[in-house]
């Protein structure tokens, strides 16, 4: 530890400047000390009514300087979309502060990361990392069907590097089988459970793309294990997230689709939802649209329309809608995949979760959702969430893929406000800790990095910090009544909205929202107090009038 | 609503089809055709669309499963129907054509509504909102602002309402002078008055200048403007046209104020299009957006390409230019356009509402439509077509109007008393016909329509169902702390209004609604209270029979007493739990799991 503790202190050129102003959208101005540590950028004013800046170096997306003469502007962007402005006098120390912050903002190494130092200041009620095992996922789809079992195959990550050590494959088919299926799916990702529809006992699977390769390769075990999750004479539809000419394009690389001759009872859908990568350059020009100050309308509209990013939430909601309506509407069942089924294979199966399963709109049935479906399905966090939309070097693995999950997410939310037990808060929080945070469970990329890193031991599940009373009050959603059924969104252009949560975020004043909000809650609140009056009084009513005996004599 | 009851039919057509625009959706039912009415009635329900309603019938060719009929309304309601055969098509079309286009103010349907009310009723509607008394409020006439009886008889200026307010050193040969000088006689007069810093918002039409014409009585007219504010050294000229379409005038002898002629005035232009402009962008918006399975990326292209937020913008940015010059410079502002009953009206009424909370209340908005929509003369007959006129005249200004409201009640959710439900009721009647308030272009017309006589009045109805246009978020200690609203207008602000435009399309609007909610809820609390209150003074009064019966017990002969005491004990409190068990068990309300259920003497523990 102290020979970290030594590179941090290298990386830390200048660790204070006093007299720093701060300059925050729609908060009054701060003037300071600003200090850097290993982990944290701080101003404090040293006021009691002021309040600190405390700022992640792993938020901090990218950095830009200006001098206006010695007068030094620091712009600091950060993962979250925010964007402040430090003020300092002093060319070198300004210098120095500025490539600090640039150096320790952008550590390489996973150890160095803030939630291996974190010590939580709270009580850890119930431990996160044991929240949601897989075990105890399975045991509730025993409860339903027992076609299926939980196969210990990929115990040591050797079969698939993304996969968990547990997954749940059909019953009748045996590990060997799903070894030898392994080998024909993208990254060793051979078909497994992802959803099991209670209501008529149709399934959803996820998969890598077969390796078809140009000369059209099949594997009959693969066959045999897809076919064994159809009931007698029904049919199945395979959802390939691509469109039809990204797929054949995707044999020349050795990957490929299923073809019908070897499937013959599925039907393929080629849905089209963008790359990674595309993504990626999508959030940024929205991103920037966003804080276009100019005050044209046209400019806005064609900016937001170039961004593209309304096109893929739109896209990504209705393939989750397909996948959903499949299930439910048309009693079959569905697999889905893309080319590596970490990404937009992902997105489609959680949401088409979302508007299935009532469980998965509750707090901590979403949080077994992106345990289930992102973290042990290996969505690779750390590659993706390394920059956000204000990087300025060119994205490698970098994506959005996760954000746009959410914004989905928040979309249903819009249509549908009683229908979920949490929040827009509580989307807004998972947005902020897939990209920086101070717990550990965002962290690495698979299953099999995060038990390298041991994880459980060095860090604090985010699950712990949110699963008290006192943050479950404020990510709850006060209009939330259980909502049994199927919950179909409105796919239609006009009914989806940007996330101004996100998007505008720090450009708009919340101030008036917040307290319409502080309003509502208040409403729904008295609103309760009064029933609970009510019945109590009438509950002593009728306490008085039977203990009266005077009232009952004829 | 089962008009076809009674109602002499023109028609009836079996077996139509009513298709879902966006959808391949359809319903089964029977087409009836009444003097008012077009009304649909399937199994379990029945859709009914005033012919006033309706902007045009379409009927398009033969198809294998029917003839389509293609309804577009002025509520933005789209109805495809889908008639078995040609010849009844036919007839629905025809008739419908012969039905919708009135030729003469008594056809509509406002001479023929009658809501089953009295006479006194009536007149008491049309009594709610008195010009004058708002003008009191806002304290005029005053030392510097005074009534005139210029236009007592619409001599001055027709399109002008009788009472007009005016600086209190405009003479009368100044007034007149002024009024000869400007479009369409309407001369500069008081619209809004800023009592804190005594600024007036002043309106009026464009100067008859052309390129170099010029008027005294018009010039000490906005002299006499400028001294009635001791605040400020100039006044504010806001030409809300832009630049170009000025200029443009000015070849036909209007034009704007030359600001070498008047003393200390500041001209702007602020830019907002024509009725022209609007009309086409609206025409577009709806073209976009009524298109199936429409692309993410067509509907922004086509969003933009329609220009319909722009403009809507430019409104809100004209507004805001207004209230600033107004309330923190304190300076007043003449306002016009060309002829000052269409971009002014939009500018002064939104202007108002920035800067006067009691405008944002039911009341006060009925009174600001009142005032510069209604009596200031904007062709309202003109604009939504109400009778068979030029279609060049028509044009959604006012509409615009409505959605700048709205705009604004997404940025400031606790300013407005009233929700967007409101707004849409007012929208919908504006075009319906059904009360006499809109009926004509301005208030001579209205006069001699005899409307107060002969119509019932929107407002008493729309106050009447008060409760069903409450905002539940309204706060009026938020109004107390931002008297004046400052909206932002950077353009992401700007939302295209889905519950408008997509009124009836509901498969597009949100499935469970945070607004109906609140306010069931705060239904529900008001009713709670009441009950609550009620099981109080029960729960007392029970105490005191049961107090008095001891002591009755004890001192008295049991009997007789019993009698008297008890049963009035009994009286009341089985009239009370018989009104709560009616008000308390409606369906609004969720009560626990009935724990109890009284009756006098009995009460049975159910759970």
């Amino acid at each position: 530890m102290s020979a970290e503790i030594m590179e941090f202190a290298e990386l830390i050129k200048t660790p204070r400047v006093d007299g720093v102003v701060l300059h925050r959208p729609f908060m009054p101005t701060v003037e300071g000390t600003l200090c850097l540590t290993g982990h944290h950028l701080i101003l404090s004013s040293r006021q009691d009514n002021t309040e600190e800046l405390w700022l992640l170096h792993s938020n901090i997306d990218s950095i830009e300087k200006r001098f206006v003469g010695s007068l030094g502007h620091i712009t600091v962007k950060c993962k979250d979309l925010r964007m402040i402005q430090l003020e300092i006098t002093g060319m070198e120390e300004c210098l120095n502060i500025a490539s600090s912050i640039e150096a320790l903002s952008t550590l390489d190494s996973v150890s160095l990361m803030y939630p291996f130092f974190y010590r939580p200041m709270f009580e850890v009620i119930e431990d996160g990392w044991n929240s949601f095992l897989p075990q105890n996922a399975f045991k509730d789809l025993e409860s339903m069907t027992d076609e299926w079992r939980l196969s210990e195959v990929n115990k040591d990550f050797s079969l698939c590097p993304s996969y968990p050590p547990l997954v749940a494959v059909p019953k009748d088919v045996d590990d060997e089988t799903l070894k030898k299926v392994a080998t024909f799916r993208h990254g060793g990702r051979f078909p497994v459970l992802s959803y099991y529809h209670k209501k008529n006992g149709m399934v959803m699977m996820r998969a890598g793309q077969p390796l078809t390769g140009t000369n059209g390769r099949r594997c009959k075990e693969d066959e045999k294990l897809i076919n064994a999750t159809l009931r007698p004479g029904k049919r199945g539809y395979i959802i390939d997230t691509r469109a039809i000419n990204v797929a054949q394009q995707a044999k020349a690389r050795g990957g490929g689709f299923e073809l019908e001759a070897n499937y013959p009872q599925w039907r393929r859908i080629h849905k089209a939802i963008e790359r990674y990568n595309v993504l990626q350059e999508s959030l940024i020009k929205l991103v920037e649209a966003c804080n276009d100050q100019s005050h044209s309308m046209d400019r806005w509209l064609s900016k937001l329309e170039a961004s593209n990013w309304q096109t893929n939430v739109k896209e990504i909601l209705t393939t989750a809608c397909l996948a959903a309506q499949c299930i439910d509407r048309e009693g079959a069942s569905v697999l889905v995949h893309g080319t590596e089924g970490t990404d937009s294979t992902l997105q489609v199966t959680s949401l088409a979760q979302i508007i299935l399963d009532p469980g998965c709109r509750t707090i901590k049935g979403f949080q077994s959702l992106v345990e289930r479906e992102w973290l042990q399905a290996g969505h690779p966090f750390q590659q993706r969430c390394a920059q956000s939309a204000f990087s300025n070097s060119k994205p490698r693995y970098e994506a959005p893929v996760f954000l746009l999950f959410l914004d989905c997410v928040w979309q249903i939310l819009r249509q549908f406000p009683c229908s979920f037990e949490f929040n827009e808060s509580f989307l807004v929080l998972l947005f902020e800790h897939a990209y920086a945070s101070q717990f550990g469970t965002f962290l690495g990329n698979s299953a099999a990095e995060r038990a390298r890193l041991c994880l459980p031991e060095k860090t604090v599940s985010l699950w712990s910090w949110v699963n008290r009373p006192q943050e479950l009050e404020r990510l709850t959603n006060p209009l939330y009544e259980p909502n049994s059924l199927v919950i179909w969104p409105s796919v239609a252009p006009q009914s989806l909205l940007l996330w101004e949560g996100v998007f505008l975020r720090w450009n708009r004043s919340s101030k008036c929202l917040d307290e319409a909000y502080e309003e509502m809650v208040h409403i729904i609140e008295y609103n309760k107090e009064l029933q609970t009056k009510v019945n109590s009084l009438r509950r002593q009513l009728a306490q008085l009038e039977t203990e009266d005996p005077l009232l009952h004599t004829p | 609503q089962k008009y076809y009851h009674y109602v002499h039919l023109f028609l009836q057509v079996e077996q139509v089809r009513l298709l879902d625009r966006f959808s391949n959706k359809s319903i089964h039912g029977t087409l009836y055709l009444t003097a008012t009415h077009l009304i649909f009635v399937e199994s379990n329900s029945n859709n009914s669309i005033l012919h006033h309603h309706i902007a045009s019938v379409e009927k398009l060719s033969l198809t294998t499963s029917g003839c389509p009929l293609v309804i577009q309304c002025r509520n933005f309601r789209v109805v495809n129907f889908v008639i078995q055969r040609e010849r009844d098509c036919h007839d629905v079309y025809s008739s419908l054509l012969r039905l919708l286009r009135p030729v003469c103010y008594d056809e509509l349907y406002a001479f023929s509504y009658n809501p089953k009310q009295n006479d006194q009723q009536r007149e008491e509607g049309w009594q709610l909102i008195d010009l004058g008394a708002e003008f009191e409020r806002m304290g005029v006439p005053c030392d510097q602002w005074q009534l005139t009886d210029v236009n007592r008889d619409y001599k001055v200026c027709e399109t002008y309402p009788r009472d007009l307010y005016v600086p209190v050193t405009a003479s009368k040969p100044i007034i007149v002078g002024s009024s000869k000088f400007r479009s369409k006689g309407r001369f500069p007069v008081l619209t809004y008055f800023y009592q804190e810093k005594k600024a007036a918002v002043c309106r009026c039409s464009q100067p008859l200048s052309g390129f170099s014409a010029r008027c005294l009585e018009d010039e000490s007219m906005l002299q006499a403007i400028s001294k009635a504010n001791h605040n400020s050294r100039f006044l504010y000229v806001m030409d809300t046209r832009p630049k170009l379409n000025a200029l443009a005038n000015r070849a036909a002898g209007k034009g704007y104020e030359n600001e070498d002629n008047y003393s200390n005035i500041r001209f702007q232009f602020v830019g907002i299009e024509n009725i022209h402009v609007m009309r086409s962008s609206l025409q577009k918006l709806l073209e976009v957006t009524g298109t199936r399975s429409l692309s993410m990326s067509d509907y922004l292209v086509g969003l933009e390409s329609s220009g319909w937020l722009r403009h809507i913008k430019a409104v809100v940015d004209a507004a805001v230019f207004l209230t600033r010059a107004v309330t923190v410079e304190g300076a007043s502002v003449l306002v016009h356009c060309s002829d000052g009953w269409d971009r002014t009206a939009q500018v002064c009424a939104l202007g108002a509402l920035l800067m006067d909370p009691y405008y944002r209340t039911i009341k006060g908005f009925m009174v600001l439509i009142e005032k510069d929509w209604i009596s200031f003369g904007h062709k309202f007959a003109d604009r939504c077509d109400q009778l068979d006129g030029d279609p060049k005249e028509v044009s959604p200004i006012f509409t615009q109007f409505l959605e700048c409201v709205w705009q604004l009640t997404e940025q400031f959710p606790q300013a407005f008393e009233f929700s967007e439900w409101f707004l849409l009721q007012i929208h919908e009647h504006v075009h319906s016909c059904q009360y006499g308030n809109f009926l004509g272009n301005n208030q001579r017309q209205r006069e001699e329509l005899q409307l107060r006589e002969r119509t019932h009045s929107l407002w008493a109805f729309l106050m009447s169902e008060k409760q069903n246009h409450l905002n539940p978020f309204y706060s009026p200690a938020y109004s107390e702390a931002h008297p004046v609203l400052e909206p932002s207008t950077l353009p992401y602000h700007f939302k295209f209004w889905r519950s408008m435009y997509h009124q009836f399309d509901r498969s597009m609007h949100p499935r469970q609604s945070i607004l109906k909610t609140i306010l069931t809820l705060k239904e529900n609390s008001r009713k709670a209270e009441s009950t609550l209150q009620a099981l109080e003074s029960v729960s007392t009064l029970l105490h005191i029979v049961i107090f008095l019966s001891f002591k009755l017990d004890t001192h008295q002969p049991q009997r007789s007493a019993r009698t008297v005491e008890g049963s009035s004990g009994t009286e009341s409190r089985k009239q009370s739990y018989g009104e709560l068990e009616g008000t308390y068990n409606s369906d609004l309300v969720k009560e626990e799991p009935a724990v109890v259920s009284l009756e006098f003497g009995v009460a049975r523990m159910t759970c």
